[in-house]
């Protein structure tokens, strides 16, 4: 009796499961498409990237209607704490459970680099905003990996670039010890280096160290033109702070912040942080559109974006655009289409998506203004020069990428 | 090398010898009393942080409370709350351990350390919170001659300096002293001329914990404020009171001025080794003079 009763439940639930695509939208595997914001949501990226990126993601699916081809859009978001193992294994419930179709955000390269992977495996697309290192497009891409607002090669063109140019030929690094500060690290030595500048020092620090004033002493004793921060978020602004009240600048030395965010430089007020140059890939009051969108954001989130933020907006739109143009989210057709779109919006002019993942679009050298210069609390940056798309990013003729060559 | 950088070094590493000094000096208190190796010390560090966080800038979100402890009334209020907590420990769950082995007072300890930890982990974030409340009047900088120090490290460094000395020179050199030290040679002869031992040994730990509470304090607005801010110090703060001696409390004083120097001439020198040196003096001490270069032999 019991064992009839349990086949019956069987074939029944047999029998749904079968009708379910039936009753479900046809184009849709899972009748609908969810999106995952995974990022540093308490720590160091906090700031530029976190809790603002989900709301970008979710203006990205409001300003497209709520929904794609007729079906709700979801966003899912969690905190990875710049843990590759919490990323990975948060990654594979969302696949696995959530039936998350996109992860994007993912600020930490070595975070990155584990989901990335992990979602290969998997076949979902990642639109990774967040993290710098090259490795995402050049020895690790995938098929299904796309890097899309900066990387570790972009940052050190425009701004190593500028300064050795202005006198700065030696150099010596302060780096955070893990894939990202290596990876800007080794690629900013190799921009020095090209134009006949010197690499004459380096020390790594701990991700998150809140006392750089030995190593500040260390990069000051060296005698360099510039001290270059292969760091990033909080580790910049607390470098910079305190080399500040130890009078490094004043000394005379240059300070690089190799990628810096219009939160930290907000953080650390003009005061401290003007002059100081560096690349970007998106300044929120460059012109009306980037203006209108980025205070639309600043009313839900209490800062202005950065770059990242506006990236995943971007991202999201796009991917949503691919899905609906496909009527389909399978990943390798959405993936094609992406490959195929010129990228237009508020965030991007004329970006293409390469087949190792890299979004190629323009960066921005800006300077940071002087306190009698800014009109208001977030007018803080000044575009210098544009870097075009073609010299910003690795060419697809020097990728390292299987996929490519 | 120049001389400058290697005084420069020297300075940052005294900035870091005499937070190393401050802790140790409580648990070498603490231990010579109690027999009682405390390992929640980096908690109550970590605690007098938060309380002078807490009371500067979120006593009006939190608890609806109009009023902004400041950082010099933080020196005052820090140290007593931490101290309070400090008897509750002591009178409520160390006390019951007294008979039993070290070990079980270190594993208690170790317990309220990471309760402490995760209570404020989920409410604050790991990486840190700067403290903002660093007073006008010590935010310059001063010229040395060879380098440029911030007014306020070179006002932490000679506060510590005092209340070290002071804690020595109390203990070493008063009528109360000389009854701590009584009870800590032969608790049972003490008590039996009258004098009341328990009651001493619960103020010694409240002593000792409000020393790590100022402690925290003074490192607020140098260091950010993080959950694992005294994780990150106690394994340190333990290899220089073995290394000074248990116990001894000029040891513990001296050697954690000494490793906080070495430590920073260190990254002169051969910068990967300077997290590890004090590890590696601490190994050689153990092997060579195991009571440590200040205690006695027992």
């Amino acid at each position: 009796m019991l064992k009839h009763l349990k086949q019956g439940l069987a074939s029944a639930v047999a029998v749904a499961t079968l009708a379910m695509p039936l009753t479900a939208t046809a184009e849709l595997t899972d009748g609908k498409l969810k999106i995952g914001v995974l990022s540093d949501m308490s720590g160091v990226y906090k700031a530029l990237e976190g809790p603002g990126a989900v709301i970008a993601a979710k203006m990205a699916i409001e300003d497209f209607g709520g929904s794609v081809l007729g079906q709700p859009v979801e966003v899912i978001s969690a905190d990875h704490q710049n843990k590759p193992d919490i990323g990975a294994s948060t990654a594979r419930e969302w696949i696995d459970a959530e039936e998350v179709d996109m992860i994007t955000a993912l600020d930490n390269s070595s975070v990155a680099l584990s989901v990335q992977g992990l979602a290969n495996d998997k076949k979902v697309i990642t639109m990774n905003t967040g993290a710098g290192t090259t490795a995402l497009t050049e020895e690790q891409c995938t098929p299904y990996g796309i890097h899309y607002v900066y990387d570790t090669h972009a940052l050190p063109v425009g701004t190593a670039t500028a300064m050795v140019k202005n006198g700065g030929k030696s150099w010596f690094f302060i780096t955070a010890d893990y894939a990202f500060g290596h990876s800007l690290r080794d690629n900013t030595g190799a921009v020095v280096e090209s134009l006949g500048g010197e690499v004459v020092g380096n020390v790594n620090a701990p991700l998150s160290t809140n006392d750089f004033s030995s190593y500040l002493l260390q990069a000051q004793s060296s005698g360099a033109d510039v001290i270059g921060l292969a760091n990033a978020g909080q580790d910049t602004v607390n470098a910079i702070k305190q080399a500040n009240q130890f009078r490094i600048v004043q000394s005379g030395q240059k300070l690089a912040g190799m990628l810096v965010f219009i939160t930290d430089v907000h953080s650390m007020g003009l005061d401290i942080a003007q002059g100081l140059q560096f690349t970007t890939a998106f300044v929120w009051n460059q012109n009306d559109e980037t203006r209108a969108w980025s205070e639309r954001f600043f009313e839900r989130h209490g800062a202005m974006p950065t770059m990242v933020h506006a990236g995943v907006y971007s991202a999201v739109t796009n991917y949503l655009k691919a899905v609906k143009e496909t009527g389909t989210d399978d990943s390798d057709t959405v993936r094609a289409k992406l490959g195929e779109m010129t990228l237009n919006d508020m965030f991007v002019k004329d970006g293409s998506i390469l087949p190792n993942g890299t979004m190629l679009h323009d960066m921005y050298l800006v300077e940071v203004k002087k306190p009698e210069e800014s009109e208001s609390e977030w007018d803080l940056l000044r575009v210098v020069s544009k870097i075009p798309a073609d010299q910003a990013f690795i060419p697809l003729s020097e990728s390292k990428c299987s996929l490519v060559n | 090398m120049s001389i400058q950088v290697i005084l420069a070094q020297a300075l940052l590493g005294l900035n870091v010898g005499v937070f190393y000094a401050m802790l140790s000096l409580g648990l070498a208190v603490i231990f010579g009393l109690l027999n009682i190796i405390n390992f929640a010390h980096g908690a109550m560090y970590m605690l007098g942080a938060f309380i002078a966080l807490i009371g500067y800038s979120l006593l009006e979100q939190w608890f609806g409370i109009s009023l902004q402890i400041g950082f010099w009334a933080s020196l005052l209020v820090a140290p007593v709350i931490v101290g309070i907590l400090g008897v509750l420990i002591e009178r409520l769950m160390l006390k019951r351990l007294y008979e039993l082995d070290h070990i079980y007072g270190l594993l208690l300890t170790f317990g309220i350390t990471l309760i402490l930890q995760g209570l404020f982990a989920n409410y604050f974030n790991v990486s840190g919170t700067p403290y903002p409340g660093q007073p006008e009047a010590l935010s310059g900088v001063v010229n040395l001659g060879f380098m440029y120090f911030p007014t306020y490290r070179l006002f932490a460094i000679v506060f510590s300096l005092v209340v070290c000395f002071a804690t020595w020179w109390a203990i070493e050199h008063t009528k109360l002293g000389s009854r701590l030290r009584a009870g800590v040679e032969n608790p049972d002869l003490t008590q039996a001329f009258g004098l009341n031992v328990p009651l001493m040994v619960t103020l010694t730990f409240a002593f000792g914990a409000g020393l790590a509470g100022l402690a925290g304090v003074l490192a607020a607005p140098i260091y950010s404020v993080s959950p694992l801010m005294g994780a990150d110090l106690i394994i340190v703060v333990f290899a220089v009171v073995v290394i000074g001696g248990m116990g001894s409390i000029m040891g513990a004083i001296l050697s954690g001025l000494a490793l906080g120097l070495v430590e920073g001439l260190t990254k002169v020198f051969y910068p990967p080794a300077a997290s590890t040196v004090i590890f590696f003096l601490m190994v050689l001490v153990l092997l060579f003079r195991p009571a440590g270069l200040f205690g006695k032999e027992k």
